[in-house]
């Protein structure tokens, strides 16, 4: 064994596999097949969970089964202002109603029954999102310790509120919060606890989270057969480090639904480093944005595992942004017309749908496949306030046109006003290459290597020859 | 204010200084260090703001760094009420009840 004496930043990282070994009880290398190849289908199958035994564990801690509702205001609202003959009906899948307020209950519940079964005792997970609560409160429920680490501060001690919210939520469930300023050694010091504790490492990119997920995918196609008779046209999904669009589109496969689009949504923050200390706190968003969204997208395996089980490129039909101040809007409408104080970072996604409605015809229907907690810090009003301490604009105009992140946050005036910024797939799927390329230094694969490129990108040979060819050209 | 043993408190250490930052972070957040705070229950007799003590985790962990609150409050809130939000829902409640009226206008 590595001496765990030497806790410089190079010499832990340089222990992360073995520390990874030992905190998830994967041995990540009998998957791999030939360099960059390796055998997603059997990890999942072999590592992860059956939908059926997931199914009962989540029911063993009330997670799962969430009530889907039509949203019948808002689609009179769409059917106004709607082209003749558009405006698709939107339901919702109430996921705020899990344990813990939010769908990251389906991935806790599998990961922590895994960790109590192989006699861990305890969790980390490093999030500063609705994850840690999840944990928190799964393992509370199954006994285990429970240390959840988040990067919540700035240099100047000014806490993210959505953040801090969700450290007072993991404390509510007894779980220990180590709250760290910015910056992406957060894994670092997370490895150091890892270390120290023998806990399980609590992963939101496991094959056990996602195979979590799945369930939720599966229950949008079982429930909407019952309500509509047929499954949905398309399912719009908040989308970050890709878990949560992951695990839906193979639960609705499971399911067979599938013909229904997947549609990957993330509110707009780029030009915004998410590793810089001065524009950390210019995000009223912490999640659900392009700052996780296209990073994990192009480059899956960045997260705390040496395999991600979340590949979003591989289940993603169409991906789309909306803006800071559609998704408070938005989130007001829910409130107000439907009676549901949601979000906000969950309401990307029907953000998006409302935009997405208003193109689609009138007789098809769309599922907004998540909802979260709201409260204190989390709140439009929570976030907007502290947006104007520091320093934005913040004014109703148009949300679109008139958006910076960082700079101004523009709501609505109308409804006909929420629209969406279309991010082609196809320029992830050519990101994805071109890093691969400059990682690997080098731009020729083997036979086996295309075929895993073909799956994790869902692209022919052609298609990827050619992407190839093209990013050759652009830095000869 | 003088902590006692056994009181809820809030302590900070510095994980990394700014020449120990990884070397991909960005130039701003490369000039101040990495810090942490973490919560706990003070095992020192007593002891004031500032001080160097320990303190057993919830999780029995125990770390040593800088007094820095002593029964730490919650600070995060509902906000202001913010006049851009306000009237959002009365104004889309109102496109609701104007069943045939011009939407637009």
């Amino acid at each position: 064994m590595v001496s765990s004496n030497d806790k410089s930043y190079t010499a832990v990282m340089a222990r992360r596999a073995e520390i990874m070994r030992r905190a998830v009880g994967i041995d990540y290398e009998k998957f791999i097949i030939d360099g960059i190849a390796f055998d997603y289908e059997k990890m999942m199958e072999e590592v992860g969970y059956s939908l059926e035994k997931v199914k009962k564990i989540q029911s063993e801690t009330c997670v799962g089964n969430t009530p889907l509702v039509e949203l019948k205001n808002i689609n009179r609202l769409i059917k106004k202002i709607a082209p003749k003959g558009k405006g698709a009906r939107i339901f919702l899948k109430d996921e705020a109603t899990n344990p813990s307020g939010s769908f990251k209950d389906r991935r806790a519940a599998v990961s922590v029954y895994h960790a109590q079964k192989l006699g861990y005792k305890g969790v980390i997970a490093a999030t500063s999102g609705n994850y840690g609560a999840a944990v928190a409160s799964q393992a509370a429920k199954r006994g285990l310790k429970c240390i959840i680490v988040q990067e919540c501060y700035d240099s100047q001690w000014r806490g993210q509120p959505e953040i801090l919210e969700k450290g007072r939520a993991c404390e509510a469930y007894g779980a220990e919060v180590v709250q760290l300023t910015v910056g992406p050694e957060l894994f670092y010091y997370t490895l150091l606890l890892l270390e120290e504790t023998g806990f399980f490492n609590a992963s939101l990119y496991s094959p056990y989270a996602i195979a979590g997920v799945e369930t939720l995918g599966y229950e949008i196609a079982t429930q909407m057969k019952d309500l509509t008779g047929r499954y949905p046209d398309a399912v719009v999904v908040t989308h970050a480090g890709g878990g949560l669009i992951t695990g839906t589109a193979r639960g609705l496969k499971k399911a067979g639904a599938t013909d229904t689009k997947v549609i990957g949504a993330s509110v707009n923050l780029r030009g915004l480093h998410m590793a810089s200390d001065t524009d950390f706190n210019k995000k009223y968003f912490t999640t659900g944005h392009t700052g996780f969204g296209i990073p994990f997208a192009v480059y899956p395996d960045r997260s705390d595992v040496p395999k991600n089980a979340a590949r979003p490129l591989r289940y993603m039909d169409r991906y789309v942004l909306v803006t800071q101040g559609e998704v408070f809007y938005v989130t007001e409408m829910l409130a107000n017309l439907e009676g549901l104080q949601r979000g906000p970072a969950g309401n990307t996604s029907l953000t998006a749908a409302i935009a997405l409605a208003l193109e689609m015809d009138e007789d098809q229907t769309i599922v907004v496949n998540e909802t979260e907690y709201t409260g204190a810090g989390k709140l439009p009003s929570a976030q907007l306030t502290f947006a104007k301490e520091m320093g934005m604009i913040v004014k109703r105009g148009h949300p679109i046109k008139e958006d910076i992140p960082g700079k101004v946050i523009a709501i609505p005036e109308h409804p006909s006003q929420i629209g969406v910024i279309e991010y082609p797939v196809e320029e992830m799927k050519k990101s994805y290459l071109k890093e691969l390329i400059k990682r690997e230094n080098r731009s020729q694969f083997t036979e086996t290597e295309l075929r895993f490129l073909e799956e994790d990108l869902r692209a022919s040979r052609n298609e990827i020859v050619n992407w190839i060819d093209e990013i050759g050209e652009g830095t000869r | 204010m003088l902590a006692k043993k056994g009181d809820w408190v809030q302590i900070q250490i510095t994980i990394l200084k700014p020449e120990e930052r990884a070397p991909q972070v960005p130039e701003d957040t490369k000039q101040v260090p990495l810090e942490m705070r973490v919560k706990g229950f003070l095992q020192d007799e007593a002891a004031e703001i500032g001080a160097m003590v320990t303190i057993k985790t919830t999780t029995g962990r125990s770390i040593t760094g800088k007094l820095v609150a002593i029964n730490p409050k919650y600070e995060h809130d509902f906000g202001e009420p913010v006049p851009e939000l306000i009237t959002i829902g009365m104004e889309l409640r109102e496109m609701l009840e104007t069943l045939d009226g011009d939407i637009n206008g």
